[in-house]
């Protein structure tokens, strides 16, 4: 609610007059801004760095980080300005290129535009490297950072304007607290489709390509965590309630995603693993993710819950069932945590479910009925025009780079050494 | 003089040096190795689905002897080695050329 009342005050300059900055509001966006910042770095990159091969952390981790950089620059230069510029229903303007016209002391609502600039930099950071989890060990560093930049250009940036940014998405009355749709499922889709592009790995499904070293993804699983809350948390842009419950329902829903997982593992194998416990994790976060500013903590857990189940099956088809190799399970997990999360807050948002209510629906909403429909086109939308671009970008950049994935026997070799002359481990 | 290979659990490596040390075997050469036998590695678990390992972590002992020392090492091993459980692994011996201590340059079974 708090984020399309600021994409509101964005368009109107004359509304952001009416509000003053409040010191609070800012303390906590600052925060949340490192929270986001630290999920990426490090733990992101060390949650993905650990689940492949020890000849591949080194690109994984390289990725994260040229992804971090580069996302970071052409939301300077106009992804910022194309996301929440005024603009049209699809797409923003120039208006704010390297953020001309926004000083120190301009207001975005009642925290400085700069920082709302910094914060929401910090998911067009996250968002792309999600997505390495698709084609880990295997797809050229050159083709990894052009398919990247284009995917924020031409996918990203739309659609966070459809949705946060004055777009047709949120005008609709969209529920997407914190990305869901704009994070999640484009990300999830964009991994999927790369996967299916670029090819399984060698050896894939036969020969196993177990992590090289779980410690280091629990590590990072344990910063997502606590970054998300900066996620979700700071997706109310002030300090209030609105965060506070925030907060407490992505991590229900976290604890509720871990266990169900675990269980599911437990009873399915007759052991749990700490990468099924880790896993579920990243999918009650991922799932609550869309749903966190409108729903109740009874609701949450139910997303968790669902999230953990859902999420499960959901990797074992992909995986196992139609063979896709997305290596690091981008699609099942983020992918399919974000479309649940995002038709379970239409359910979930609802006032009249007793101890399971959430805040209200949408503005011009008043059933679960005609929410579920604008969220499920929401999901729709967004996966199929990711799915499109994401498709036509990989085709374009193979034609640059002389082809997305390496030499067969470069991929043998690893990426450490081929990619970056550098070995992840010298023991 | 004959050469003893024995392919053990790694867990039981201690037990086996005591048990040589005990009857005054001098050298072992111990590395760590993967390998499977009947055994057929195990199953490990990614994410809801079962992979099967072939390689299983074990320790591979070297220890040359003497043609009347062979015998009694070989039931050393087998007995110390043994936890009566799949996987305990092979011991299995080859004749040995020749030996050469490098320091002294004595060879053959003066060497071992």
């Amino acid at each position: 609610m708090k984020k399309l009342l600021l994409s509101l005050t964005l368009l109107l300059p004359s509304m952001a007059f009416a509000d003053s900055l409040d010191t609070g509001d800012t303390a906590w966006i600052l925060t949340a801004s490192a929270l986001v910042l630290f999920m990426t770095l490090p733990g992101l990159a060390l949650f993905y760095g650990g689940l492949v091969r020890s000849k591949n952390v080194l690109s994984v981790l390289m990725q994260c980080f040229a992804i971090a950089c580069m996302a970071s620059l052409l939301w300077l230069i106009f992804g910022y300005s194309l996301s929440f510029g005024e603009g049209n229903a699809f797409i923003g303007d120039l208006s704010k290129v390297f953020l001309q016209g926004v000083e120190k002391d301009t207001l975005a609502g009642t925290i400085p535009e700069p920082l709302f600039f910094a914060f929401q930099m910090t998911f067009a950071i996250i968002t792309p490297a999600l997505m390495v989890g698709g084609f880990a060990e295997r797809m050229k560093f050159s083709s990894v950072l052009l398919f990247s930049a284009a995917w924020l250009i031409l996918v990203y940036f739309p659609v966070c304007h459809w949705v946060w940014g004055g777009g047709w998405l949120g005008s609709m009355g969209l529920l997407d607290f914190a990305g869901g749709t704009v994070v999640h499922i484009t990300a999830g889709v964009g991994a999927l489709v790369a996967a299916i592009v670029i090819k399984n790995r060698h050896g894939y499904p036969s020969a196993s390509m177990m992590p090289h070293n779980l410690t280091m993804t629990l590590t990072g699983a344990g910063m997502l965590w606590v970054g998300w809350f900066g996620f979700n948390g700071g997706s109310a842009l002030a300090a209030n309630g609105d965060a506070a419950m925030a907060i407490t329902v992505t991590h229900i829903s976290a604890a509720a995603g871990s266990l169900a997982w675990m269980v599911m593992e437990w009873v399915k194998h007759g052991k749990p693993s700490v990468l099924g416990i880790v896993t579920g994790m990243v999918a009650g976060l991922g799932t609550i993710t869309p749903a966190s500013g409108f729903v109740g903590p009874a609701g949450a857990l139910v997303i968790g819950i669902s999230a953990g189940i859902v999420c499960f099956y959901a990797t074992i088809w992909i995986k196992q069932k139609i063979q896709i190799d997305d290596s690091l399970d981008v699609f099942p997990v983020h992918g399919v945590g974000g479309i649940l999360g995002t038709l379970l807050a239409g359910i979930f948002c609802s006032p009249n479910l007793g101890i399971f209510s959430g805040y209200g629906f949408a503005d011009g909403i008043d059933s679960i009925g005609s929410q579920l429909g604008v969220q499920a086109i929401g999901v729709v939308a967004t996966g199929l025009y990711t799915a499109v671009v994401s498709y036509i970008l990989l085709l374009v950049v193979g034609k640059l780079t002389k082809g997305i994935r390496v030499e067969h026997e470069d991929e043998i070799q690893g990426l450490d050494i081929v990619s970056h002359d550098e070995r992840g481990y010298n023991l | 003089m004959k050469l003893v290979t024995a392919i053990i659990k790694p867990h039981k490596l201690d037990d086996v040096r005591e048990a040589l040390s005990a009857i005054e075997v001098k050298g072992i050469t111990a590395t760590e190795v993967k390998g499977f036998g009947r055994q057929r590695g195990h199953v490990e678990l990614y994410r809801g689905a079962e992979y099967s390992i072939d390689f299983v972590p074990k320790t591979k002992l070297e220890i040359a002897v003497t043609n009347e020392r062979v015998d009694e090492v070989i039931d050393v091993v087998m007995k110390a080695a043994n936890t009566s459980t799949i996987g305990d692994g092979k011991v299995f011996v080859t004749n040995l050329e020749q030996a050469f201590r490098i320091r002294t340059g004595e060879a053959g079974e003066e060497a071992l």
